[in-house]
């Protein structure tokens, strides 16, 4: 059955850049900074991604371009989300409201730069973006092997990232004194640790992953950037992150799970039976989906205890 | 009228003006960067907003949603929760408002339009009141809910359209038979789409005003929008507080769909993406700190400046992007007033000093 | 006393925050091996000096030297280098995170990249052995006691290698057993050679323990004084500035029926944990029924419980009569139940509300407030004036937020509303927990008036002598469970103490 094979692909084509927002989410959140702006920082990186890949690409940089469109939606990421950091961190502004000015300012400094950079194009030039790269022996194995060792790089990154980023959190001690300062920053304050400083670090990593988030998106489904390319995948990458407990394996959990029930819609379509659902029904799934599965889940019991709240040391 | 003076006179109006002075700003150096001349542009967009009786009346067309799903976010946000879904609630009044229009149409005017408002309200508010429910009894965050329910929205009303109300090899719905178009100005603002869409935002205003701050009811839903706990400590209903609340919220959103397909399209496309009014109100809403008559200004400052921002493309050349980060620097120097109170700073020292001089 | 400089030397410390001067000119040392006692009523600046020694605040005025050296505070990291430690009144532990890692935080032993969690059990198993602090390293803090988890605390400061350790009220939580426990270990801190400031207002721990107690009121320095040259009543008058007896003033009671009765009440919290075990108790009308125990044995589950704000799994709870067991939390106020709640900000206000919409805040549906589903505001400010007159609650005007209230008028604004709604059973939770002396006994003095009205009063409090001193009858709870039954003149705190800690039983309905 190679439908299976192609399913799992598609899955984790669509899963990636979930994975790396996610990741940035709970980087953000565990620190105790919301971000509801990943969507607008996937927007940014989606953004840098496609300009920094063409520019490489038309400097003749070849395989190494959409990389250099990585690194570039990593810097744009770092800098759209220091936005959210002033604000929310120094100024002690709702870290909602300060989120969704992220998703105002992508939304709107991206394409004004597009049209800025492309003669009033409404979209990047088409680029080359990445190419799947073949695992040698493993991606013989059946199923498995199509499905997941035949992957873009970026899909291999993502995986070692959530290992990586598991492995920061809960065993060094960045991640020890990032938890506790999401959990009580008075204590980690009182301990000599700058909670601040913590959470600039959080809120700036998410932006980072982010970036890489919609750099994903561009370099290996649209290879273009437009009004459209991340259309709700940073909200859906909350979802995960909420559904993964803020924890990265179970993060990396959900985040395959929307991917797959974003695949399984141009799935269904392949069968016969499926030709008496409306389309629409189809389109629906992942975001129906989502809420049933929020439903079935426990609510924020696991979030951390500081979430939200601007860290004041005159307050005890 | 006493608290109305109140407003005016603390200092709560400064700092949306200095942020919005400010979010001009942000744009101007934005425009100078790129190379554009922003006191054109600036000029561009006023002159194409106050130029002609037309623009002027489309631009009060522009402004009509905005108010209403700006009052949509305000009212939520009052009851504690953030409403991110009122771009749904707009489609799915919209596509009530449409299903009554059309399937109704035998029906005399003065009963088929108010039954088509009425409808587009009751199901923007069970629309969102869903997500109110999920909130209430299952605890998930309304933030989630709401957005994946715009999508579940846009497919719904898409699915309708195509499937119950097509017009034969459009991309649209039949026309609707029932109108809230305002035709006896038509010679006045030159034939511009307005409606009495207008005056409903600004009776739900006027309605927010009263209800929130006058009503027993509305007292309940401040309570638990200010602090859950005390307000279950003193027996009101948390849980039912918060569907009603975002029920209300969605009214707002769902007469919003129905002027826009009652009183501008007189007809329902099929979209390709969410059309964006519930990102719309989040700001105006913000713009307008979650006050009635504050929204009712934001929803006239975004108005100008989005319709604004087409005249600005054609006058100066500028992407009507830009308009994006103005509204959105204005909203971050409003959530951030720390920074504006830090530029104010220097103001406030010199006024010090010169009284001392 | 030998010619060693003092391990710590504050000269003049002045700190200002708007509208008060938390310190004025403060002077203060502390020498090597002593106990010294601070010795405040709650405002008095106690915790504001501590926080400026430890590098939270920075003074305006003054200076600061340690052992002879004039040093600049200005972060806690540079407290923490100077060898000062500070164990927090409330805990500053992460709950989820094991023991260990509380200790080790932003000073984690590394293997490679990785925490040596290894190597950190074992240096605080040693620790515990060298200080007698039994502290299991592995076991995560929501799951153990209170008082293991100050001796996490203090086991911070000496993991940092603290020779200072400064105390902020460490009795509050404990009961008298583990207190004694806590003073052996301060006394063997001392031993070991740590100097130790301790931030109180109890005097008998004073007395006890302390070598110099320093008295500061309204953030000025009253005196210092040798503990061995001194009497509880001197230091009394000196913290309040007049003659204070701490015995509360009351006639015998006149006890009536019973208003309020409890029968094997048993819930369970969403974890499945069993937090009230069976309980049973009544109050009556015309007493104060006072519940001593160790903060977290149920207390707050069971007013919530009576209160309707929690669901009970079996038993029942009865009201003049009337079954009220898992009632809406309104039916049950609408039976003349008053709650004066234990967290003020939580429960008790809504701070963003004006004075006088807290005031309505249970009966603003109610006539003449509401009329016709609109609120009558006239009538609302004119009862919310009232009320701020005759319990004489310091704000500008009611139209001001509760927010901008001091804590004790805020309290009073709360006890105004509770107690003007004319309750046939009022429950005050920790009714003064955080006020100063004025205001306790302004509090005291409303419960006892309540009782002498022929109310039936349920107290709860984690204050052993606010328990002593206001109530007519006591029951213990522990676990869940009433333990115990007495009454104030035939005990004694030892005998308390050791029922709040599970390990004495006595009359009532103890063995039910």
């Amino acid at each position: 059955m190679d439908v299976l094979g192609q399913l799992l692909n598609t899955t984790l084509v669509f899963s990636t850049a979930l994975i790396f927002a996610a990741l940035g989410g709970i980087f953000s959140e565990r620190s105790g900074v919301v971000n509801i702006g990943l969507e607008g920082l996937m927007m940014f990186g989606a953004f840098a991604a496609a300009v920094g890949g063409y520019y490489a690409q038309d400097a003749g940089m070849g395989a190494w371009a959409p990389w250099i469109g990585v690194l570039c939606a990593m810097a744009v990421g770092v800098l759209g989300s220091l936005i959210h950091a002033v604000a929310s961190i120094t100024f002690k502004a709702d870290q909602t409201i300060s989120g969704t000015v992220i998703n105002f300012l992508a939304a709107g400094s991206t394409l004004y730069m597009v049209k800025l950079l492309f003669d009033g194009a409404g979209e990047t030039p088409l680029i080359d973006g990445f190419s799947k790269i073949s695992v040698p022996w493993l991606s013989k194995i059946p199923i498995i092997g199509e499905g997941v060792f035949d992957s873009y790089p970026t899909t291999y990154l993502a995986i070692v990232l959530v290992l990586v980023i598991y492995f920061v959190l809960f065993k060094t001690p960045f991640g020890l004194r990032l938890r506790a300062v999401g959990e009580h920053p008075s204590a980690a304050d009182t301990l000599g640790v700058n909670v601040n400083r913590m959470r600039y670090i959080g809120v700036m990593l998410s932006g980072m992953l982010a970036g890489m988030g919609g750099a994903t998106i561009t370099l290996t489904t649209t290879s273009t950037f437009a009004h459209n390319t991340i259309s709700g995948q940073g909200f859906i990458a909350i979802a995960a992150m909420i559904f993964g407990k803020w924890n990265p394996l179970g993060a990396f959990a959900a985040a395959v799970f929307f991917g797959f029930s974003q695949a399984i819609r141009n799935y269904v379509q392949l069968f016969e039976w499926s030709q008496n659902i409306p389309q629409e029904f189809i389109f629906m799934i992942p975001y129906v989906l989502t809420i049933i599965v929020l439903v079935s889940a426990v609510g924020r019991s696991s979030a951390p205890s500081a979430l939200g709240q601007p860290y004041d040391p005159g307050k005890r | 009228m006493y608290r109305l003076k109140k407003i005016f006179t603390t200092d709560s109006y400064i700092v949306p003006l200095v942020a919005i002075v400010l979010g001009f700003l942000v744009g101007a150096i934005v425009m100078l960067v790129g190379g554009y001349d922003p006191i054109a542009a600036y000029a561009a967009l006023f002159k194409r907003v106050f130029g002609s009786p037309y623009d002027f009346g489309e631009a009060v067309r522009e402004m009509t949603p905005l108010m209403l799903t700006g009052l949509a976010v305000a009212f939520a946000f009052r009851s504690g929760m953030f409403n991110i879904g009122a771009d749904g609630q707009v489609m799915i009044g919209m596509t009530a408002a449409t299903v009554v229009g059309i399937k109704l149409a035998f029906l005399p005017s003065f009963l088929l339009v108010p039954l088509a408002v009425i409808a587009a309200g009751l199901c923007g508010g069970l629309w969102a009141g869903f997500a109110g429910y999920l909130k209430a009894k299952r605890g998930i965050n309304e933030v989630i809910t709401t957005i994946m329910m715009n999508w579940i929205a846009l497919f719904l009303a898409n699915y309708i359209v195509r499937t119950f109300l097509l017009l034969p090899g459009q991309n649209r719905s039949e026309n609707i038979p029932a109108s809230l178009s305002m035709t006896f100005l038509n010679s006045t603002f030159d034939n511009a789409r307005l409606h009495w869409g207008t005056l409903i935002a600004i009776a739900a205003a006027i309605f927010f005003y009263i209800f929130l701050w006058k009503t027993k009811q509305g007292y309940e839903m401040r309570a638990v929008g200010l602090n859950p706990h005390a307000a279950e400590y003193a027996g009101m209903n948390v849980g039912r507080n918060i569907v009603k609340a975002m029920f209300i919220s969605g009214v707002f959103a769902g007469l919003a769909g129905a002027g826009e397909v009652l009183g501008v399209f007189h007809y329902q496309s099929v979209f390709a993406a969410s059309p964006g009014y519930g990102f719309d109100g989040i700001a105006v809403a913000l713009l307008g700190l979650t006050h009635p008559l504050g929204v009712i200004l934001a929803a006239i400052l975004y108005g100008t400046l989005t319709y604004g921002s087409a005249g600005m493309s054609f006058g100066a050349d500028v992407p009507p992007e830009l308009i994006r980060i103005v509204i959105g620097s204005i909203i971050f120097f409003i959530a951030a007033q720390g920074i504006v109170r830090w530029v104010l700073k220097p103001f406030y020292f010199k006024r010090k000093k010169e009284k001392v001089l | 006393m030998s010619a060693a400089a003092p391990v710590v030397e504050l000269k003049q410390i002045t700190k200002r925050f708007p509208g008060i001067v938390a310190n004025d000119s403060i002077s203060l040392t502390l020498e090597k091996g002593e106990i010294h006692a601070l010795l405040g009523e709650n405002g008095a600046g106690k915790s504001t000096l501590m926080n400026i020694v430890f590098g939270l605040y920075q003074p305006d005025e003054g200076s600061i030297e340690i052992d002879g050296k004039p040093v600049i505070i200005d972060n806690p990291n540079k407290a923490i280098e100077l060898g000062i430690g500070m164990v927090h009144q409330h805990f500053k532990l992460v709950d989820p995170f094991t023991v260990t890692e509380n200790i080790v935080l932003g000073m984690e032993p590394k293997k490679g990249l990785k925490i040596d969690y290894k190597s950190a059990a074992e240096q605080v198993r040693k620790l515990s052995e060298q200080y007698g602090l039994q502290v299991n390293p592995n076991a995560k803090i929501h799951d153990i006691s209170v008082g293991m988890q100050q001796r996490v605390e203090i086991m911070k400061t000496l993991y940092r290698g603290a020779d200072i350790l400064i105390f902020d009220e460490p009795t509050a939580v404990l009961t008298p057993q583990e207190i004694i426990e806590l003073m052996a270990i301060m006394k063997r801190l001392v031993a070991e050679g740590k100097s130790i400031i301790l931030i109180t207002h109890k005097l008998k721990e004073i007395m006890q323990i302390s070598d110099r107690v320093t008295i500061i009121r309204r953030g000025k320095v009253i005196d210092t004084v040798k503990t061995s040259e001194t009497n509880p009543n001197e230091l009394a008058e000196k913290m309040v500035g007049r003659d204070v007896t701490f015995k509360v003033d009351k006639q015998p009671p006149t006890v009536g029926q019973a208003v309020l009765k409890l029968i094997d009440v048993s819930s369970k919290n969403k974890d499945g944990v069993s937090v009230l075990n069976g309980l049973s108790f009544e109050v009556k009308a015309g007493e104060i029924l006072g519940i001593a125990g160790v903060d977290g044995n149920g207390q707050s589950e069971l007013i919530q419980a009576i209160t309707g704000l929690r669901k009970i799994d079996s038993g029942s709870i009865n009201m003049s009569g009337k079954e009220i067991a898992n009632l809406s939390p309104r039916k049950i106020t609408e039976m003349n139940v008053s709650h004066i709640p234990e967290d003020r900000h939580k429960h008790g206000l809504v701070l963003d509300f004006t004075v006088s919409e807290n005031m309505v805040l249970e009966t603003y549906y109610k006539s003449p407030y509401n009329k016709n589903g609109f609120l009558n505001n006239e009538v609302i400010n004119q009862y919310a004036e009232g009320l701020v007159k005759k319990f004489d609650v310091r704000t500008a005007s009611i139209e001001n937020k509760a927010r901008s209230l001091s804590g004790g008028n805020q309290q009073k604004a709360i006890i105004a509303r509770e107690i003007d709604k004319n309750p046939t059973l009022l429950i005050a939770a920790q009714p003064t927990r955080g006020l100063d002396v004025g205001a306790i006994e302004f509090v005291q003095k409303q419960l006892i008036e309540q009782r002498d009205k022929g109310k039936a009063v349920l107290l709860i409090s984690f204050e052993l002598d606010e328990i002593m001193n206001v109530s007519d009858r006591i029951v213990v709870i522990y676990e869940g469970q009433i333990v115990g039954e007495v009454f104030p003149q035939d005990t004694n705190d030892q005998e308390l103490g050791l029922m709040m800690a599970g390990s004495l039983k006595r009359g009532g309905n103890a063995g039910v």
